[in-house]
């Protein structure tokens, strides 16, 4: 199995790599139109969701399949705050998500973290589905079916400076928000790597490897755990709300259960034991499901079948694979 | 006052009775040698004196305090360390990290989630000069899975090390080692520990080892004292000496 | 008191259904330590199987005796053709992942569960599928002043068979023995030259039955509608885990749990009728991780 990081990671190194990267990404909507643009907006959006959801399954060795909680909650979160509060700075909007889903983690994850194994997935899925079945029931405070609406016209970016309202607002909004979780996107990374290459990133890659010999050299193994866990529920529910604004609306779908496993999916697409793995995954998935939707009313039978082959043939996902490829044209 | 003392300490699995209202005491400063045939317990008696497994009925005193009930990490705060018997490490961390995490916890700092492991200097050094000390340095950036099985125990009983325990449980440190390499294994080992003046229990099969370096051995073995005195297993391993200082009363 | 019993009688109806779906994912469980997702997608399959053949061989407007009865004999196939879906299944996608970490077989079910999904949107079509002329040919029962589908009490009687069979299947035959044997240390019976593999193909496909049985009866008196599987699934997990993964007892006490709470609720709490059941799924599974007839 491929490796998150043999040696010590050398950072003038991420530096020359991600520059450049960071560059080209703050030069491409120039290049490529304004609906490309919205779909990379998708993809940072769930980069940082899966990237949530990988310190718990990668790091962590924990698969949640209710990760659709936190990612619901941050959306719902927002849309409230939209629709009963009038605020309209995006600023306080993502604060109230990100408060909302770390509470509701910190929650579930203290009664999750009592179990591994299937156990952990079932017990997450099961208090994911109470989020669901309530926004799904208390259609006069949720909407239901039909959701909650967040019209863009409502949201100011930074403080005031950015509105929409006027002639041209759709366009302005997506590449002024391009750029805005871009910046979210890219903070969320740093913070995510400094947390995976920090003594406490390794005492959750002991446990994941070997909880017991972990309590034996004193690491406090559930306590971490639930650190780890409301981490990432954290970072699942700024993801979500994010996503909010750019989808206009919120609807129970993204609390239901299949949801989570759209998460877990994009994450072993792109690798789980990688670190770039979710990010890649993310992205990857989004063009993926978009153009099998478009391209076909059967895009369900199309990503089932990615993923089946995918876990058959290459369970390390595309960074793990590429990676192998790599090492394989180095040595040969 | 004994480092640690165990008053009628009993663990049984159903019919086997595994550890046997054993009262044991050690002085702070010896090296033991624990001994016995194999189901004797020594396995048990180390897992129920570290909080793997709870106790039934007795009692474990630490520098005078009951620690009976504390849990594992307590223990480890303590200065209660072990290795294992069967290799168990983290697999999938590089040796280096394997060290360089019993340290940081060590120094309490495993909480810290906003720094850079790797740039912790003390810590990185304290590390390198762990992986030296038990050969391992060449080994620094491999995964602890790549390893010969020589290494992982040695890499076992690093970790244990490297939380500068006050009690250091070894149990069969060269087990499934060739012979070639077991009195190397047990050099470093009794020299580092010797070096930190740390107090060691080491469960050993092999008698040549256990009479070079222990200051004392302790028999484990099933049934009353005179019936151990005579057992032949017993006698066998122990032959030629006299030495036998203390035995871990089991009736 | 008329409409308490036709309440009761309802909730054991659900039951029933409820039953034959969980006990199929329990036994899977129990055996091969593994959870399919794709379970509840299976039981949505049998149920539009199982309407299809019935619509393809009578016709929509066929009545009389003996085409009811004709029609009653064809409803299993939905069961038989799930049990094959899953004798394929098995040995293509799931035992190449034995050796690996569990979390592929839930991936893989996942991606199956996903597939069957648009299959039966493929095949069947959008709309939803009904065998109501089984319904409707077997007219009702009057208890008190109330009307009750006769049909109902069929679909009880076969939850009961059903509990029964299984149960003396499980402890009472030979091959129930060697089932419990490979459950209980898969190595164990390999040494003592119990074939594995045929066990689990075995296992797999009559766990699968269950749920396409559980479409099979279902689907006369509600139609078969695209989705139906995945709440179904998440239904049989609150049921397996009330109950124990793995028993067979705990699958039939934690159906009528769900089934009784779930009618309660609808009467009294409709609006957190499912929270509920979830946070007893989750309750459960703190207090007591392996259910009430589990065994660790
Ligand atoms: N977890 C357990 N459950 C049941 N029985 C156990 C367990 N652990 C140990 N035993 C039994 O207790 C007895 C003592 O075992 P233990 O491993 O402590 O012996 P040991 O002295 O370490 O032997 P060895 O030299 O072979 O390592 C044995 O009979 C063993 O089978
Ligand atoms: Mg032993």
């Amino acid at each position: 199995m491929s490796q998150i990081s043999r040696s010590a990671p050398s950072i003038p190194m991420l530096l020359a790599i991600g520059i450049p990267i960071i560059i080209a990404l703050g030069f491409l909507p120039r290049f490529i139109g304004l609906y490309q643009t919205e779909l990379l907006i998708y993809g940072f959006t769930f980069a940082i969701a899966a990237l949530g959801f990988n310190l718990l399954l990668g790091y962590t060795g924990l698969l949640s399949f209710g990760h659709s909680a936190y990612f619901g909650m941050g959306a719902y979160t927002v849309a409230f705050i939209v629709r009963d509060l009038h605020v309209q700075s995006m600023e306080l909007c993502i604060l109230g998500g990100v408060l909302a889903s770390l509470v509701i983690s910190a929650i579930f994850g203290y009664v999750c973290v009592r179990h591994t194994r299937i156990f952990f997935s079932i017990l997450a899925l099961a208090l994911s589905q109470v989020l669901w079945s309530l926004a799904f029931k208390f259609f006069w405070i949720t909407g239901g079916t039909d959701g909650i609406r967040v019209p863009r016209n409502r949201i100011t970016l930074v403080g005031g400076l950015f509105d929409f309202t006027g002639s041209g607002a759709y366009q302005r909004f997506v590449y002024s928000y391009y750029y805005y979780v871009l910046v979210i996107f890219l903070i969320a990374v740093v913070i995510m790597w400094i947390i995976v290459h920090s003594p406490f990133g390794k005492a959750l890659q002991a446990i994941r490897d070997n909880e017991v010999r972990a309590g034996f050299v004193g690491v406090p193994v559930q306590r971490f755990r639930w650190l780890a866990f409301v981490i990432s529920g954290t970072f699942t529910g700024l993801a979500g709300a994010l996503w909010v604004p750019l989808n206009g609306l919120t609807t129970p779908d993204i609390l239901y259960w299949p949801f989570s496993g759209e998460i877990v999916f994009m994450t072993v697409l792109g690798g789980f034991r990688n670190f770039a793995g979710p990010i890649i995954g993310a992205i990857s998935f989004n063009y993926l499901k978009v153009y099998a939707v478009a391209g076909s009313q059967y895009w369900q039978l199309v990503l089932g079948s990615v993923l089946v082959v995918l876990v058959m043939l290459m369970p390390t996902g595309i960074v793990g694979t590429l990676g192998r490829i790599a090492r394989m044209l180095r040595r040969g | 006052m004994a480092l640690l003392q165990t008053i009628e300490l009993k663990r049984y699995f159903g019919e086997t009775r595994a550890v046997d209202h054993v009262n044991l005491s050690i002085e702070e400063g010896e090296f033991i040698s624990l001994v016995g045939p194999n189901g004797a317990g020594k396995t048990s008696l180390i897992n129920v004196i570290s909080a793997l497994l709870e106790v039934e009925s007795g009692q474990i005193l630490f520098r005078g305090e009951d620690i009976t009930r504390t849990t594992r990490t307590e223990r480890v705060r303590a200065g209660i360390a072990r290795s294992f018997q069967l290799v168990n490490v983290f697999d999938d961390l590089t040796t280096f990290d394997n060290v360089a995490l019993a340290i940081f916890s060590r120094e309490g700092k495993t909480t810290h989630l906003a720094k850079l492991a790797h740039l912790d200097h003390a810590v990185t050094e304290e590390a390198d000069t762990v992986l030296s000390q038990f050969g391992l340095a060449a080994k620094r950036n491999d995964n602890a899975r790549d390893l010969s099985q020589g290494e992982r125990k040695l890499l076992d009983v690093a970790l244990a090390y490297a939380l500068k325990p006050k009690l250091l449980f070894l149990d069969e440190p060269t087990s499934g080692v060739s012979t070639r390499d077991k009195g190397q294994i047990m050099d470093t080992i009794a020299s580092v520990v010797r070096g930190e003046g740390i107090t060691a229990v080491i469960v050993e099969h092999d008698m040549d080892v256990v009479f070079k370096y222990s200051d004392r051995i302790v028999v484990m073995a099933q049934g009353t004292p005179d019936e151990i005195r005579n057992n032949e297993q017993v006698a066998m391993t122990l032959l030629g000496s006299a030495d036998t200082s203390a035995f871990a009363r089991k009736d | 008191m008329d409409t308490l019993i036709i309440q009761t009688l309802n909730s054991i109806f659900y039951a029933a259904v409820l039953f034959l779906i969980a006990a199929g994912l329990s036994l899977i469980y129990g055996v091969m330590r593994i959870v399919n997702l794709a379970h509840g997608t299976f039981y949505a399959l049998g149920a539009f199987v199982s309407a299809w053949a019935v619509g393809a061989v009578f016709g929509a407007s066929s009545t009389g005796g003996l085409a009811l009865i004709g029609q009653l004999l064809i409803l299993p196939i939905g069961a038989l053709a799930i049990a094959a879906v899953g004798a394929v299944i098995e040995p293509t996608l799931l035992r190449p992942l034995y050796g690996r970490p569990e979390e592929y077989i839930l991936l893989v079910t996942f991606g199956l569960l996903m597939i069957l999904d648009d299959v039966m949107k493929l095949v069947f079509g959008g709309t939803p599928l009904s065998a109501g002329s089984i319904m409707d040919g077997m007219g009702s029962i009057r208890i008190g002043g109330l009307l009750y589908p006769a049909y109902n009490l069929i679909v009880i009687a076969i939850g009961i068979i059903s509990a029964v069979g299984l149960w003396a299947f499980i402890y009472r035959s030979r091959f129930g023995v060697i089932l419990r044997a490979t459950s209980q240390d898969r190595r164990m019976a390999s040494a003592l030259g119990i074939n594995v593999g045929r066990i689990y193909v075995q296992a797999f496909a009559i766990g699968c039955f269950m749920a396409g049985l559980g479409g099979a009866v279902v689907v006369p008196a509600q139609a078969a509608v695209l989705g139906m599987g995945v709440d179904a699934l998440i239904l049989a997990f609150v049921v397996i885990v009330i109950g124990g993964l793995g028993s067979l007892e705990g699958a039939l006490v934690g159906a009528l749990i769900v089934s009784f709470v779930r009618t309660a609720g609808i009467q009294f709490f409709p609006e957190i009728e499912l929270a509920v059941l979830y946070l007893i799924a989750a309750v459960v599974l703190l207090i007591r991780p392996t259910g009430l007839f589990g065994r660790a």
